[in-house]
């Protein structure tokens, strides 16, 4: 977290910026509204918002499967949604 | 890694806090412990714009001139014999205690409808939480849906974050809601908290016997139908928060061995007065002995919390506040019981397990969660059945049951880590 209270990372390559204490899936959801896609390849996003449905899994530093709701957003980390 | 405690408290939600701060002041040296980052649990929350409750702020402020030591971003994954196993983002953990207080909290029922698995459909706690953690929804047209209190706590914390609140459907019928806001004098915080709630919502419609039937869009949201007396109408808007109260979390109780009250559609973990569940040394405070509100979490937390530090007297004193509590919970259960047609909305054709996407259809002819996972693989993703068993148990078709480990999708060195002696049958596919 910088001076200014807002925390810097990229979102599919995109760069976000978020107000310092929110999670991945604030992040996130200003680039897109899908987060994963199902097994039948439906678009999907976060549902319960307290780390239970999963619905949120994003990749974060190159690792899979990360429930971007319970992660706190941290600078410089890479995101990835659509694994 | 080992670490060893008098007392283990699972759970930094108000009941949580209560234990480790009850515990500790009896000399205990005490272990709390909570897959979130910050401590609160649901209702108190981490707000990036508003901070913590003053209420919260208050009890940590007790806890840090304690000998609590506090674990964040552990999430218990698998337990053995007076021992849990936690994994962190970077590691595992075994703990060892020689007494537990789970206080595990709950989580929103979620019943399926058509089109709810679209983007931009969430809980109503749910998109709460989503807010408070910096969730983009100013300006954004916000349906607030389901039932209970917790509609108008959530439609407030949008409000705040400068969501346009469309309205408030609440499924429970006029008379059942006056009904229940006429018994409300009898607990005075309550009215004052419905008092504030009220200013906070002022202009934001509050329907009743009123619900959501389905939700449309190509990728995203677009518009729900919503029903009511006067039959079903459109509505355009960008996000649906929808719950229908909320499901005590049991499954790492039931998972130690504790026994669960199953004589409700959810089970909730059964306890003595002195807080203690079957199994001896561990003892259950909050939501999960049964959905009962923030009041009663708190002082079930300090109860439970003095009991595992062997100080029944301090427990003792407090078995009357925690009566008139659990009187609220009866009085809250009665008045917003779940109308029948909810049960009903979901098609044969929609999501009810969506992590391995089951329609409801594939389960017809099931009569067991058992035998109906193993043939459609319904309740084996991710979320391990919390939502779609919590959701297939409240349209009656089959109970939730059948926990085993580990409780969340865990790293597979975690577990040979751990040495917990786990039968190798009872280790799932681990591909998260
Ligand atoms: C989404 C949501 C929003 C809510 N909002 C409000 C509100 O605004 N106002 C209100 O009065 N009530 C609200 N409630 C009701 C709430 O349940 C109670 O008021 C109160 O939070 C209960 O306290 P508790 O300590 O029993 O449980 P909780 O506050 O739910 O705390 C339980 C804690 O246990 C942790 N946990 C669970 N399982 C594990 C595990 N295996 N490993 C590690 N940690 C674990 C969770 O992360 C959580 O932090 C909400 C409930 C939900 C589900
Ligand atoms: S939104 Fe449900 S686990 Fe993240």
């Amino acid at each position: 977290m910088n001076a200014a209270g807002v925390v810097r990372l990229s979102v599919d390559g995109e760069p976000v910026a978020v107000p310092a204490g929110s999670s991945v899936a604030a992040a996130v959801a200003r680039v897109t509204t899908r987060f994963r896609r199902s097994v039948r390849g439906e678009p999907r996003a976060p549902v319960c918002g307290m780390g239970v449905c999963f619905e949120c899994r994003v990749r974060i530093d190159g690792v899979p499967h990360q429930r971007a709701c319970i992660t706190p957003a941290r600078d410089g980390m890479q995101v990835n949604t659509d694994d | 890694m080992t670490e060893r405690y008098d007392v283990l408290v699972v759970g930094a939600g108000p009941a949580g806090l209560a234990a480790a701060q009850a515990a500790a002041s009896h000399g205990a040296r005490v272990g709390l412990l909570d897959a979130q980052a910050r401590h609160g649990g649901q209702v108190w929350r981490h707000d990036v714009r508003r901070g913590a409750p003053r209420a919260a702020r208050k009890a940590l402020d007790a806890l840090a001139r304690r000998r609590v030591e506090w674990l964040p971003q552990h999430q218990i994954v698998a337990a053995g014999r007076r021992t849990l196993l936690a994994e962190t983002p970077q590691t595992a953990v075994r703990l060892v205690f020689g007494a537990l207080v789970l206080a595990t909290g709950a989580r929103e029922l979620l019943l399926p409808f058509p089109g709810w698995t679209l983007p931009g459909v969430t809980g109503a706690g749910g998109l709460q939480a989503l807010a408070k953690q910096g969730w983009p929804v100013a300006g954004k047209r916000v349906a607030v849906a389901g039932s209970g209190p917790l509609l108008l706590a959530a439609a407030a914390t949008l409000r705040r974050h400068g969501a346009h609140v469309l309205g408030i459907h609440e499924q429970a019928p006029a008379t059942a809601v006056s009904a229940f806001a006429r018994q409300l004098w009898r607990w005075p915080a309550r009215v004052a908290q419905a008092a504030a709630l009220r200013a906070t919502l002022a202009g934001v419609p509050y329907r009743f016997g009123s619900f959501v039937r389905a939700a449309h869009g190509i990728d995203a949201l677009e518009g729900i139908d919503i029903e009511d007396a006067h039959g079903s109408r459109r509505i355009a808007c960008d996000m649906l928060a929808v719950g229908y109260g909320l499901v005590p979390n049991v499954e790492l109780a039931a998972l130690l061995g504790c026994a669960t009250d199953d004589a409700g559609t959810h089970p909730r973990v059964q306890v003595d007065r002195m807080l203690r569940t079957s199994v001896a040394n561990i003892y259950a405070a909050g939501e999960l002995c049964g959905v009962g509100g923030l009041a009663a979490a708190r002082i079930e937390g300090a109860i439970a919390g003095h009991v595992a530090a062997g100080a029944i007297a301090a427990a003792t004193d407090l078995l009357p506040a925690r009566e008139r509590e659990r009187r609220f919970a009866r009085l809250l259960a009665r008045h917003f019981a779940l109308d029948a047609r909810l049960r009903a909305l979901a098609d044969g054709d929609t999501v009810v397990c969506r992590c391995e996407d089951v329609a409801l259809a594939a389960l017809d002819g099931f009569d067991d969660a058992r035998a109906a996972k193993l043939a459609t693989r319904c309740g084996m993703g991710a979320c391990q059945g919390r939502v779609c068993g919590s959701a297939l148990a409240e349209l009656g078709r089959f109970p939730r049951g059948g926990f085993r480990p580990p409780l969340f999708p865990a790293r597979l060195a975690s577990l040979a880590a751990a040495d917990l002696s786990l039968p190798d049958s009872s280790i799932p596919d681990l591909s998260t």
